[in-house]
C-alpha cells in the first residue's frame, strides 16, 4: 500500500551531493544557504512546515541510512533531549555560534584577519581543508564564509548521524535548529491568525 | 471490541512529519506546522507512526466505541 514516490522524495541525493562537493571545492558551501532560506520562507509565507514534512533531504538521508540500512538502535531519545529547554537552548547556542562564524568572516572581509582554510567540527576541532580550496574570484571573505558555513553543515550532519545511531533515525529532527525555528514561526503565525478571527 | 488509535502528545510534537510518511492510511496531517493531527476515522491503530516518531510521543490509546 506504499504510495508512489514523489520527486521530492529524492532530495536526499541533493543533500548528499552537497556534502561531497564540499570535499572538492569549498565554494559550493554557499549553496547551503538555500536550505536555510527556503524553510524559513515557507514557514513565514505559508505558515507550515512543508519543508520538514516533504522536502528536507537531510531528514530523508537519516531515514534512509538509519531506517532502510538499519544503522540505528531505534531507541527512544532521552527525555531531556526533547524538552523545550534543550530544543530552544540548542537553537540559541547554534545561532550564537553562527554569528561568531559571521563575525570571523567579516574580519577576513575587512582584512583584519587572513583566510583560514580549515573546517571547524563541533565548534572545536579544526580540520585542515586546504585541499578543497582553489582560490576565489571574489574576496577572501567569500571563501571564509564557505569554510564557516560548511563547518556548520558538517557539524550538524555529524551530530545528526550520532543521534541517528544512538536513538531513532531522525532524532536530529527533534532538536534541529531549522525545525525548531520553523515551528516557532508557525506558532507565532497561528497566534496572529487566531487573533484575526 | 475497543479499538486502539494513535494519539499525539501535542505539546511535545516537533512537527517533523516523519509520522506522515509512514502512515498507510494517510491519516496524519500537520496543517499549521505546529503539531501532527490524526484523523481518528482513518487511523487503524497499526502503530507505524508511533514507531517512527523520533520524539516517541505517539501512543496507541483505546478510544470509546
Ligand atoms: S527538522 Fe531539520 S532535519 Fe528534520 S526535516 Fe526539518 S529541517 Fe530537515
Ligand atoms: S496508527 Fe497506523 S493508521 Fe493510525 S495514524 Fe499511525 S500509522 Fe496511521
Ligand atoms: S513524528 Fe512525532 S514529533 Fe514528528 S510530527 Fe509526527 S508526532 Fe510530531
Amino acid at each position: 500500500m506504499k504510495e508512489k514516490k514523489k520527486w521530492y522524495d529524492y532530495l536526499w541525493i541533493v543533500s548528499l551531493t552537497y556534502l561531497i562537493l564540499g570535499f572538492f571545492n569549498i565554494l559550493f558551501a554557499w549553496l547551503g544557504l538555500l536550505c536555510f532560506f527556503i524553510p524559513l520562507l515557507i514557514a513565514a509565507i505559508k505558515g507550515n512546515k512543508a519543508y520538514c514534512n516533504k522536502y528536507c533531504g537531510r531528514g530523508q538521508l537519516f531515514s534512509l541510512v538509519g531506517g532502510r540500512f538499519g544503522l540505528s538502535r531505534k531507541k527512544d531519545i532521552p527525555k531531556w533531549m526533547k524538552s523545550k529547554y534543550f530544543r530552544y537552548g540548542f537553537l540559541i547556542f547554534f545561532f550564537a555560534m553562527f554569528f561568531v562564524m559571521l563575525w570571523n568572516t567579516w574580519l577576513v572581509f575587512d582584512g583584519t584577519r587572513t583566510l583560514s582554510t580549515a573546517v571547524t567540527l563541533l565548534w572545536t576541532f579544526k580540520l585542515p581543508w586546504h585541499w578543497a580550496y582553489h582560490g576565489t574570484l571574489f574576496s577572501d571573505g567569500a571563501a571564509q564564509f564557505a569554510f564557516g558555513f560548511y563547518s556548520v553543515m558538517l557539524t550538524s550532519t555529524v551530530l545528526g548521524f550520532l543521534t541517528m545511531v544512538l536513538f531513532k533515525p531522525r532524532s536530529w529532527c527533534v532538536y534541529c535548529p531549522m525545525g525548531t525555528m520553523t515551528q516557532l514561526i508557525c506558532k507565532a503565525k497561528n497566534v496572529t491568525l487566531s487573533q484575526k478571527h | 471490541m475497543a479499538k486502539r488509535k494513535a494519539t499525539v502528545s501535542i505539546s511535545e510534537c516537533v512537527a517533523c512529519g516523519c509520522c506522515i510518511k509512514v502512515c498507510p492510511r494517510n491519516a496524519i496531517a500537520i496543517p499549521n506546522g505546529v503539531y501532527a493531527n490524526i484523523d481518528k476515522e482513518l487511523c487503524i491503530g497499526c502503530g507505524k507512526c508511533a514507531k517512527e516518531c523520533p520524539a516517541s510521543i505517539i501512543t496507541l490509546e483505546v478510544t470509546e466505541a
